[in-house]
């Protein structure tokens, strides 16, 4: 079984981010999304985290939410950008999703 | 009506909630009024200053060029707490050039932004008599 | 919801008459809003609604009274910049009457 995790809120504010990538298992994938996009920052205290996590699973952030927020240039190596179809295709492709408020 | 130090308190990031925008709007609505504004950025606030933001693909209003009206409104005390950029992998690099002219130098463009330690943040909070939180 | 008529196209505003789209902008449509207004256009008015849509394109608001006459008199001139010279283009306000024939939203901080 394969979980997609969404995680829509900034780790500097709630711990979803956190919580969310303590109940990740190797094949799964994180999408990061809406104010989530800030986990993707490198250099900041919670991209160490992100980091680890990224060993064993695929990290994405949507790219309408990192350009909305200016901060394209200034993410992690490693997280992969994707659109809305590709939010969809991401649906898809797991078998459950799990969203982390 | 005396003139009131106020501080408006930017917690949060642009766009994820309505805050950002809210605090713009009463930041620009209260200016009328000729008090003495400072604005301080904190926490995910600091992301509300962040150049370059396209919000195209989102269909929301990309607010953040109205920062830059802020100096036309006499707001010129733009505080940001390093602490806060530090944590999230920022620099005064990353933020919008906000100025203002300063008529008792022959209307010369000044900086409105200081990036300021979390101890002085605390110092500005306390200096103001009242302080709106977005 | 309201609307106008511009050269036989319709543009929806709100009920104040404020433009909700705009994009949709021309002058012909600030033409039949200045008429609405009981305003007759001439170049004084035109320089004040480009100078607007020029500022709503920058920050993205419609100035205050006190910014625009400020601003103005910056780029036109002590003689423009003043609300007197305002008040006569646009009697019932430059910000609101201005900015509604510029075809842009209520000013923000509009009293």
């Amino acid at each position: 079984m394969s979980v997609l995790h969404t995680v829509n809120k900034s780790p500097f504010e709630r711990n979803g981010l956190e919580s969310c990538l303590r109940y990740v298992k190797k094949g799964s994938s994180v999408l990061l999304i809406e104010d989530g996009v800030f986990g993707a920052l490198a250099g900041s205290t919670t991209s160490t985290a992100v980091k680890g996590a990224m060993a064993n699973v695929a990290v994405y952030a949507l790219e309408a939410d990192v350009l909305a927020r200016g901060i394209k240039g200034k993410l992690l190596d490693g997280v992969k950008l994707v659109d809305y179809a590709g939010f969809v295709d991401l649906v898809t492709q797991h078998d459950t999703t799990s969203a982390w408020l | 009506m005396a003139t009131k130090k106020m501080l408006y308190l930017n917690r949060r990031a642009p766009y994820g909630s309505v805050y950002a925008l809210e605090s713009l709007e009463v930041v620009l609505i209260g200016a009328a009024f000729e008090q003495d504004v400072s604005l301080a950025f904190i926490d995910d606030g600091v992301f509300q200053l962040l150049k370059g933001q396209n919000t195209a693909a989102v269909g929301m209003k990309n607010f953040s060029p109205t920062y830059k009206a802020l100096g036309d409104y006499d707001v010129r005390k733009i505080f940001v707490e390093k602490e806060s950029l530090d944590a999230r992998g920022l620099n005064r690099d990353d933020l919008l050039d906000l100025t203002y002219e300063d008529e008792n130098e022959g209307y010369a463009e000044k900086d409105s932004i200081q990036v300021v330690s979390r101890a002085d943040m605390a110092g500005i909070i306390e200096q103001n008599d009242v302080v709106f939180s977005f | 919801m309201s609307s106008i008529e511009v050269a036989g196209k319709m543009m929806e505003t709100d009920e104040e008459g404020y433009l909700l789209n705009l994009a949709e902008w021309t002058e012909d449509a600030a033409k039949v809003l200045a008429a609405a207004e009981n305003v007759n256009m001439t170049d004084a008015h035109w320089e004040v609604i480009n100078f607007l849509r020029e500022y709503y394109d920058e920050y993205q608001i419609a100035p205050a009274v006190r910014v625009l006459t400020k601003a103005i008199g910056k780029k036109l001139g002590p003689e423009k910049g003043n609300s007197k010279y305002l008040y006569e283009l646009f009697p019932y306000g430059p910000a609101k009457q201005a900015c509604k024939i510029a075809g842009l939203p209520k000013p923000t901080g509009c009293v």
